[in-house]
């Protein structure tokens, strides 16, 4: 068999395919702590996307009837999305270690030819400083996953696609 | 051992196309200045969301809307899903969006003065079966012009989203028609380097896809990552 099929940018006409209620990953019943996770996607210039498609995909709590684990937003006018999930729990990582609780999430966009991919972690889980992916990041860049609180049950990160504030994007 | 324990292979160098592309004037903001950096693929990637069609209903006809016939030429794509070594991939949810037959998205951002069609949403999913393989009926999309640089035209295309057995399968990609001569001009087309995986999205006319005093058929075959053949030590 060839490679893998190339990749090609979503568009700006991607919201053909969006339905608001996916943003809503508890929307069949889950249950456990719910949380809304916004956040603003910002280009080399300080630019917010407002065209932007934000996927998010957890394998913490397992799939099942009541919860998809996958998300799909759309920033709005402002830049900004905004989901509503169940905080996951930790995970185990490579070898014996543990990962923290983490949300994986994917830009995709005009311009983007291959979508970017990131995690979210959640700012001052005890977890974080024993993650095996957090580690490979060299401390300063860290704070980039990091989910901030933003209130009761609600976490923000912004998403930095270039620049001094660059987001640590992975290959996986 | 099971096949979800080994982990997706990397892309072949080549065969996907590069962020940094100058040439795609919206890259130059967009994309990161810094490397990637490779993970150990965990059960984060090793698995992904699985989507049942009881719960997410497939729309195969996109030239049919509320029982009325969109305008354009009617075609048929199908193909098949399958993994690089091989593997049909049964169940795989394919999302699928395009300008109807004038050139025109149904989107409210779309400025291009060329009619809409009441009769044409220009969306549709449908799930590959047991073989891997898919089927869903349209109009062929028209030509559009965009801002890119002077005179820049859009070749005919459709849109494509898979995920795939896992996080890290995720494919979003376009498919192109035979004999377009705005292929040669397109900065998005471009930017796979290697020609073999470019020409890959543009679909084969197929007669044995065509219907009689139906539809032209096209074949859009569709390879996601597979699997290494042993397990990496993390």
């Amino acid at each position: 068999m060839p490679p893998a099929t190339a990749s090609q940018t979503i568009g700006p006409y991607w919201h053909l395919l969006e339905d608001a209620a996916w943003a809503d990953l508890t929307r069949f019943g889950a249950a456990g702590e719910i949380i809304t996770l916004s956040g603003r996607v910002i280009d080399g210039e300080g630019q917010m996307l407002t065209d932007a498609c934000v996927e998010i995909w957890q394998a913490e709590p397992a799939a099942g009837e009541t919860f998809g684990g996958f998300g799909r937003a759309a920033t709005d006018d402002d830049g900004c999305f905004r989901f509503t999930t169940i905080k996951p729990g930790p995970l185990p990582g490579p070898g014996n270690s543990r990962q923290a609780p983490h949300i994986a999430l994917t830009i995709l966009a005009r311009g983007l030819l291959f979508h970017l991919a990131t995690r979210v972690y959640f700012s001052g889980e005890p977890g974080n400083e024993e993650d095996p992916v957090l580690r490979m990041i060299p401390p300063e860049r860290r704070q980039t996953l990091l989910a901030r609180p933003a209130g009761a049950g609600r976490w923000h990160i912004d998403i930095f696609l270039q620049g001094a504030h660059e987001t640590v994007f992975l290959a996986i | 051992m099971s096949l979800l324990d080994l982990p997706f292979r990397p892309y072949a160098p080549g065969s996907q196309p590069d962020n940094d592309t100058p040439a795609y004037r919206s890259t130059r903001l967009r994309h990161p200045l810094r490397p990637l950096l490779r993970i150990p693929q965990t059960v984060t990637e090793r698995t992904g969301p699985v989507f049942a069609p009881a719960r997410f209903p497939a729309i195969s006809n996109l030239a049919v809307n509320n029982g009325k016939e969109a305008l354009g030429e009617r075609i048929i794509v199908a193909g098949h899903v399958r993994d690089e070594d091989g593997r049909k991939l049964p169940g795989t949810m394919l999302e699928i969006w395009q300008a109807n037959a004038a050139g025109r998205y149904n989107h409210a951002r779309d400025q291009h003065d060329a009619p809409l069609d009441p009769d044409f949403s220009g969306a549709g999913r449908v799930f590959t079966d047991a073989e891997g393989g898919y089927r869903f009926v349209t109009v062929k999309p028209g030509a559009y012009p965009w801002g890119n640089h002077p005179n820049a035209w859009r070749p005919n295309h459709i849109h494509f989203s898979l995920f795939g057995p896992g996080y890290a399968t995720r494919l979003i990609t376009q498919m192109y028609f035979p004999g377009d001569p705005l292929l040669a001009l397109d900065p998005i087309f471009l930017a796979t380097a290697e020609a073999e995986a470019r020409n890959r999205l543009v679909a084969v006319f197929d007669l044995a896809i065509t219907e009689p005093n139906v539809a032209l058929g096209y074949r859009f075959d569709i390879v996601l990552r597979g699997r290494q053949a042993t397990p990496m030590e993390d």
